[in-house]
Order: structure tokens, then sequence, then C-alpha cells
């Protein structure tokens, strides 16, 4: 098991407000790694630093072996790092099959027919509605459209930002259970994610992050039933 | 369904409300005529406004409730959902139609008058700068209230290069397309973090600095005054009646001297260079980086995260719009013979991205359909001298309501392609 992303004590900064601090974590090859926290406790933030957006403003952030705290956004995107975005972002006005063969962007379309097939295995919504423009989807359908998106670059690492924004509960619970299975075909995931019922649920690590520091870490049972995260995101008394 | 449900009182309504927005909008234009210091009242112009506006919003309102009416309204109510993906195999049926445009468009200069010839090649120019502009703003969604300052320095680098450096049309021709297309990636760099409202801010202010320093920088461009730009040449045949630098084109060809001759070849030169770019369009769309631009339009930041490079994606687009309108340019200033800063002032880039956005954005027929609408129908309505600029204004805001898409929706044929890298 090689460590393929690692952050070390990164700080952020925007403006004179300190977003992240110190923020050390590790992503093995093969395991979910989650990342929970409230509203505004820096998760979305630590997620963009590894784009360089924002910078960085001390710290280290090595993927495999490289730091690439420095790089710009789209280098980043086209050496196996994939995310599917906050607010899911896919192109509205695309076909479904447009969107996928948007997302080989970094690859090139050689395995494109190929994966698409993959995708339509594992998102069968998807399939029903290849030719359907994107934004006349609902939301959950959107969510997956924005995680196969992401899949279709064939990436090292895919990277998760709130897949469970503004879905309903059983559709989140879809969604988790299709993580579950790209999970199993050996993808090492980055979740970042409020609901972190679900997130600790699937994932092998996790870590909390409150006020742009990592307070607890552990696996995701260990996290489960801390008393302490209990409280603050389960709704425990 | 049944004629029943038509009420005539919210008719009556609809058509006293419309009349008396008509009063207060025509009461005092024509309602006061002014004589020499003095003024007088006719109230029977008024009147009659008022009566057509009344008795118009009556039938409209009342059509709009009849059956027919409200299937009509419902159509146009749907109309703005947006780009039509047609299937990646899609053939069009219209195909036809292009070698049909081609021909007449071959024989236009030789049955049309030389006044009709004149206005169909300023609706070319035009629809060269449609063009550019469609990619800037319809394809890569960046918009530009600047873009005629591109089509100055297309006209100006012809006007200066033949004054300063004795350069003709036909070097002039690709070095203003890439002067143009370097002035677009200089505005490009400043604006690559803007969207929208503030991006439609720099670029005006862009185009009127380069007005201004055309106007301003008096030893160089002459100011206002203008400067003379030269004619095209046919291999070292120039259009004039007598020419100091060997034979003229009549002499040559032992034809009578004919002042129209200048324009029917500046129109077919034009109209080769017309087809050409919207070749190059046709093929740059289904090309990764025109597959970029529409992506850049609907998602910047997912496009980031996919890795597209949003820096060279912009600047392309700018880049590109930019020559386009630099060729126009210098088409414009050998048609006219002489150019002055007047040319290109902000009006004329609000009628290129009216252009834009009445012919539907990223559409290239209607932005085809449109540049024509906007160039010709000014010249139609010279009858009615006074009102053609309400005429026209009229017409704007009608497709507006009933056609927010443009004149032709974007449909495109699906990406459906196995080779191609965006890096």
């Amino acid at each position: 098991m090689t460590t393929l992303m690692e952050f070390k004590e990164v700080d952020v900064h925007y403006g004179p407000i300190q977003a992240l601090k110190k923020v050390s974590l590790t992503v093995t090859e093969g395991e979910i790694v989650t990342l929970i926290g409230a509203n505004g406790a820096g998760k979305s933030t630590l997620l963009m630093s590894i784009f360089g957006q924002p910078r960085i403003s001390s710290g280290e952030i090595i993927y495999r072996g490289e730091d690439i705290s420095q790089k710009s956004a789209h280098y980043v995107a086209s050496h196996g790092l994939a995310q599917s975005p906050e607010g899911r972002r896919i192109f509205p006005g695309m076909s479904v099959e447009e969107n996928l063969l948007m997302g080989t962007i970094p690859i090139g379309m050689e395995h494109a027919e190929k994966d698409m097939q993959h995708m339509f295995e594992l998102f069968p919504r998807l399939k029903e509605r290849r030719n359907q423009r994107a934004s006349t989807m609902s939301g959950g359908e959107q969510q997956m459209l924005a995680i196969a998106r992401a899949l279709m670059s064939r990436p090292k690492l895919l990277l998760l930002d709130e897949p469970s924004l503004g879905l309903a509960p059983i559709i989140v619970k879809q969604i988790f259970k299709i993580l579950e299975d790209v999970a199993s075909t050996g993808m090492t995931i980055f979740l970042v994610e409020q609901n972190a019922n679900h997130a600790l649920k699937l994932a092998d690590r996790g870590y909390v992050m409150v006020n742009g520091e990592i307070r607890l870490t552990g696996t995701g049972q260990e996290l489960l039933v801390n008393p302490e995260v209990r409280d603050a995101y389960l709704g425990g008394h | 369904m049944t004629q029943t449900d038509i009420s005539y009182k919210k008719s009556g309504t609809d058509a006293i409300i419309a009349a008396l927005m008509a009063l207060v909008v025509f009461g005092p234009i024509m309602g006061i005529v002014l004589n020499g210091y003095q003024f007088k009242l006719s109230f029977d112009r008024v009147f009659v406004i008022v009566a057509i506006v009344f008795v118009g919003r009556f039938l409209m309102s009342t059509f709009f409730q009849t059956h027919r009416g409200k299937m009509m309204a419902f159509r146009y109510a749907n109309n703005d959902d947006g780009v039509t993906v047609l299937p990646p195999n899609h053939k069009s049926k219209m195909v036809w139609i292009i070698p049909l445009v081609m021909v007449i468009g071959l024989l236009v200069p030789f049955i049309a008058s030389k006044y009709v010839l004149t206005i169909v090649i300023l609706g070319l120019i035009y629809v060269l700068l449609g063009l550019g502009l469609n990619i800037v703003v319809g394809l890569a969604g960046l918009l530009d209230l600047g873009f005629v300052g591109f089509y100055a320095i297309g006209a100006y680098g012809l006007a200066l290069g033949y004054n300063h450096l004795g350069l003709g049309f036909w070097s002039m021709l690709p070095i203003a397309a890439i002067l143009a297309a370097c002035a677009g990636a200089i505005l490009g760099f400043p604006v690559l973090r803007m969207h929208g409202d503030y991006l439609a801010i720099v670029t005006l202010g862009f185009g009127e600095i380069i007005r201004l320093v055309l106007t301003n920088w008096q030893s160089f461009t002459h100011g206002p005054n203008g400067i003379t730009a030269p004619a095209p040449t046919l291999f070292g045949l120039e259009f004039k009646r007598r020419s100091a630098h060997g034979e003229t084109f009549h002499e040559y060809f032992n034809v009578p001297y004919d002042s129209a001759h200048k324009y029917m070849f500046v129109y077919l030169v034009l109209f080769v260079v017309v087809w050409a770019v919207l070749f190059i369009k046709h093929r740059l769309v289904k090309m990764p980086i025109g597959r970029a631009w529409e992506a850049l339009r609907e998602d910047e930041i997912a496009c980031r995260s996919l890795g597209l490079n949003h820096v060279l994606v912009k600047l392309s687009a700018f880049m590109m719009g930019a020559a386009t309108a630099g060729i126009a340019g210098v088409f414009f200033a050998t048609y006219q013979g002489f150019i002055n800063p007047t040319s290109f002032t902000f009006f004329e880039s609000a009628l290129i991205l009216a252009i834009v956005v009445l012919g539907g954005m990223g559409s290239t027929v209607g932005v085809v359909i449109a540049a024509f609408c906007l160039t010709v129908l000014p010249e139609l309505l010279r009858e009615v001298a006074q009102y053609r600029i309400l005429l026209f204004g009229i017409l704007m805001v009608v497709m507006m309501i009933w056609k927010p898409r443009g004149l032709v929706r974007i449909t495109r044929r699906g990406f459906a392609r196995k080779e191609g890298v965006v890096k």
C-alpha cells in the first residue's frame, strides 16, 4: 500500500483569514477516505487547494511523490486526479454522452467507447438518458453524471465534493451504493461530505475537520461510534 | 376550447391600459408641434395613434384568448429551452441550399446594380463581423462590447499600412488579421478572470480606447480627418480610370471603364473569404477546441476541474473572433476607400451584438440571416426615412419577445469522435 496523496502541514489563507491550519492527511492507494465537518469548516477549501484554487500559503501537497501545490489546475486535473465538483457542475446544454466525452479530456478519446459502456453499466439511469440534455435530468441523475464524468478520465484518485448535496435521502442512499461499487473496482476515493453517517459507513478511514483543523481521525467505524462525532454530526444525544 | 371562454372585458381592459400608455408616450411627442419659438397642440394626431394602439391591443388580446392564439403563445413561451442536440450522425436535408446560395451569390455582381452591390458588400462585411463575435459571445460565452475595436484595427491596419509602409490590400489582409488577433490576445489576458457584466465593461472600454487613440494620434492616423485606404488589385492591375503604375484593369482587358468593377471585385473576394470563414468555423465547432469553447460557455469551473486550460481556450476564442473582425475591417476600408474614427463607435459594437443575439447565439445560419437583415433592412426602409429607426427598434423588441433565442436556435450535432485531445 503506497501513499497516493499526502497533505503536509498545509495552511491556506483567504486574505487575512486562515481557512486551513496545519492540515495533514494521507490517502493510501485503494482506500476510501472521507473528510467530514460542518459548514464552513474548510472541507471544500481543502479539496480545491489540491487544484491550486486557492494556493496554499505553506506546507506541501504530495501526489505520487511530486509536490503539486504550485501546479495549475488543468495540470493537476490531467494527471490522474478527477473531481466531481460541489454542486455537480455538469454541462447543462450538452447531452449525457457529450458530458461523459468531456470527461475524457485529459486522456483523449482512445478508450471513450469502452469506458462509456462501463459507465452505463455502473449507472443504468444514464444509459436511459444518454441522448437527453443534462439540464433536463433530476438532481440525483445529474450527480451520477458528474461522478461518471469524473471516472471517464480513468483517474488514480477520485475526489468527490458533497455528492449528497440537495438530494432526497433515498437518492443519497443510491449514490452511496454506487460509490461502494466504484470502490470495489479498486478505485481510491477521497470523499468530502456533510452527511457524516453515510460517509463514515462507506469509508475505510475518516478525518473530522473543525474550523480549518483536523480534530479527529480514525477508521470509519471508530468515528461512527465516537461520542464527540455522534454529538456534533450524527444528531446523537 | 370553445369560443365562449373569450372575455371581451379582459381585452377591453388590456386595450385601455395600452391606449393610456400610448397617450403618455406619444402625447408629448406627437401632440406638441414646435413652430419657431412657439408651439401648437395638435390632438388629432395623438388621437389617431392612440386609437390604433387601442384597436390593435384589443384584437391582439382577443386573438390570444382563442384556441389558435393560445397555441401560438404556448409555442413561443416554450421557446427558451436552450440548445437542441442532434444525433451525431444526423444529416441535414437542407444541404442543397449551400450550392444554391453559392451560385446565386456568384451571379449577384453581374446582375445587380452598383447600389445593390454596395449594400450586399456591407451585408457580407457584417456577416464576417457577426461570425467573429459569434465565436466570442455565442460559443465561448464571453460578452464582448468592444468588438468594434478589432474591426477598427483591421480597417486602420490597411489604411496605415498603405500610407506609411506602402503595403497593399493583399499583403495587409493576412497582416491585419494577425494584428487584430494579437490585439485580441492583449485584451484577453487582463480579462481572463472576468465574467458577464464586468467583462462587458472592460471590453467596452477597450473598444473606446482604440477609437480615442485613432482620433487623437493625429500625426500617425490623421485623427478625425480620416485617412485613405487602397482599393484591391487583381494581380497588380488597379481598378482606376488611370494609373501611375502601369496598366489598369479596364485597359488590360480592353473594356470601358466602369467604377462598379472595383465593387464587383471586392464582392467576389469577400464572397470567397466569407465562405472560407464559414467553412473554418464549421470545422472548428466540431474540433476539440470548439467543444472546449462550448463547455467554457456552459460551466467554466467544470471545465477547469476536467483539466481544460481555460487560459488557452479563452484566448483562442478572443483571437479567432478578433482575426475575423480584422479581416472584415480590411474589406470595409477597401470598400469605402476612406475611413475615419466615426465608423468605429460603440453603436457599431451594439449592432454587431444585435446581429449575434437576433441570429441566435452560436448559430451560424442565424447570424448570416440577421447580418443581412440588419444591414439591408435599413436600406430598404429608406422610403420611410424618418421612421426607419423606429421600425428597426420595434422589430428588435418584437423579436426578443417572440424569439428570445434568436432567429435560428442552435442545433448542433452531438460530439462523437474517437480522436482528439484537448490539453
